[in-house]
């Protein structure tokens, strides 16, 4: 399978990579780390007339801690999510997300900017990224902005991006004590999208009640969603069993799968139930206080 | 043909050319190449066609199935899913590449030793995706093991004999004491 023809450039700068991509509009497609553009291209899914590959551009890869937020460069490839001990120490939700996409050789090249600007409905970065209140910053000819991740998923492969921007960084809050999440994905088999999964970030407070909740759900939507219901369930209330029995039944209601290859719709309802009590109690014991 | 540059220069940078065509300069198993590509070629067919080393192997050609794993800078990437141009300045390693003098390279000895092939079509795949592994840990356990060749499909061993060849090739590649 080979794609159609396309022109290809890699661009040195920011500057020049914003450059190409204002000039082409639609018609250009940004590589980063392909592992969703290619075969799309090669499917023939789309007929870019450009690829503007950003490998090149500088300053667009990095996990760090800077004043109260977690900031990540969008270039930051799953395989650094996974050997990095900042992530595993205070960010593990995202050591799983890393753990569980695509496969090792995926994880190599893949990157989380270029899964959160494919927008599959099924994508594990954006499901966890929607537990957090997670800011997205776009830049274009004209600057940068901010995209609350609520506002960035659009439909599926469809998000807030417009043709000239390209996705630059990701920030959420920085970890404290009483934080803890998880993120559970069901699938068949290694590489394989989820047949459904479950993104928790849950706040105790010293009495190990729950201030503050976000559930986030994959592959059972237009886009990842969130369980604003589950959310509710849990605030105010002792994190435990009744508790996540609650949400977890909220949750399962709330999710809108469709029967498909991976499972029927009444199946995804009951394991969206299941994940979501699980990835609960890992959140919970997470959370050390 | 204007296909040779001074220098492979670190900072890559591939000049394209009036037909499109991408002149590129790779490092395949310590060799550099010149070429031209054209920018859709992917890596697994400059490999297969271009450089006529045809041990990396296309299978599923959908990123599903591994046989056509190689290292990029030391790392398994799928060359069915890269284009040859992204890899321009690069360092590749392919199944050719790890035998030395017409000596199999321990990974190699270990897999013949401990069955871990029958038909042999995943093999180079599977190898250069536990080598990756080995290169960092040369005891890892059987849940790393499984782990690191999770992208790459056998069709013939049951995984059980590549496994024990993977583990065994830990132990050949492990420094002698004293």
């Amino acid at each position: 399978m080979q794609p159609h023809s396309f022109d290809y450039v890699r661009p040195q700068t920011l500057a020049r990579a914003i450059q190409v991509l204002s000039e082409n509009g639609n018609r250009a497609k940004v590589l980063a780390g392909g592992q969703s553009l290619i075969p799309v291209l090669k499917l023939r899914l789309a007929n870019p007339r450009v690829l503007v590959d950003i490998n090149d551009v500088p300053g667009l890869a990095f996990i760090e801690e800077r004043g109260d937020q977690l900031r990540i460069g969008a270039l930051s490839r799953h395989r650094d999510f996974e050997q990095s001990k900042l992530i595993r120490e205070k960010y593990p939700i995202f050591s799983d997300v890393a753990s569980v996409l695509g496969d090792p050789q995926v994880r190599n090249l893949g990157t989380i900017g270029g899964a959160l600007a494919h927008a599959d409905p099924a994508s594990d970065w954006g499901t966890a990224l929607l537990a957090f209140k997670a800011e997205l910053t776009a830049r274009g000819p004209n600057g940068a902005r901010t995209i609350p991740i609520d506002r960035f998923f659009k439909d599926p492969f469809t998000t807030a991006l417009r043709s000239s921007e390209l996705l630059t960084e990701i920030r959420i809050p920085k970890s404290k004590a009483g934080d803890g999440g998880a993120y559970l994905k069901l699938k068949r088999k290694t590489g394989d999208f989820a047949t459904i999964g479950v993104a928790v970030q849950l706040g105790l407070d010293a009495k190990r009640n729950v201030a503050g909740a976000r559930v986030a759900l994959a592959s059972v939507g237009p886009r990842p969603i969130r369980a604003p219901g589950a959310e509710k369930a849990l605030v105010g209330r002792k994190a435990g069993p009744t508790a996540f029995a609650d949400a977890a039944k909220m949750a399962s209601g709330e999710a809108h799968p469709t029967s498909d290859l991976r499972g029927s719709e009444e199946y995804k309802r009951a394991m969206i139930e299941v994940f979501t009590r699980r990835a609960l109690e890992t959140a919970t014991a997470r959370a050390g206080r | 043909m204007a296909t040779k540059r001074k220098k492979a220069s670190p900072k890559r940078k591939s000049v394209r050319s009036e037909n499109g065509s991408h002149m590129i300069t790779v490092a395949v198993n310590g060799r550099k190449f010149t070429r031209a590509v054209e920018p859709r070629v992917l890596l697994v067919d400059f490999i297969r066609d271009d450089l006529r080393l045809t041990g990396t192997h296309v299978g599923c050609d959908t990123s599903h199935c591994g046989a056509c794993t190689v290292l990029l800078d030391g790392r398994a990437v799928k060359s069915c899913t890269m284009l040859a141009v992204q890899a321009d300045g690069r360092e590749i390693t392919t199944i050719e590449g790890l035998s030395e003098h017409g000596r199999l390279h321990p990974i190699q000895e270990a897999f013949k030793a401990h069955h871990g092939l029958q038909c042999g079509f995943c093999t180079p795949g599977v190898v250069l995706a536990a080598l990756e592994l080995l290169r960092v840990e040369n005891a890892p356990s059987e849940d790393r093991i499984r782990t690191a060749i999770s992208g790459n499909i056998c069709r013939c061993t049951g995984y059980q004999g590549i496994v024990d060849s993977v583990a065994a090739a830990g132990e050949m590649m492990r420094p002698r004491k004293g």
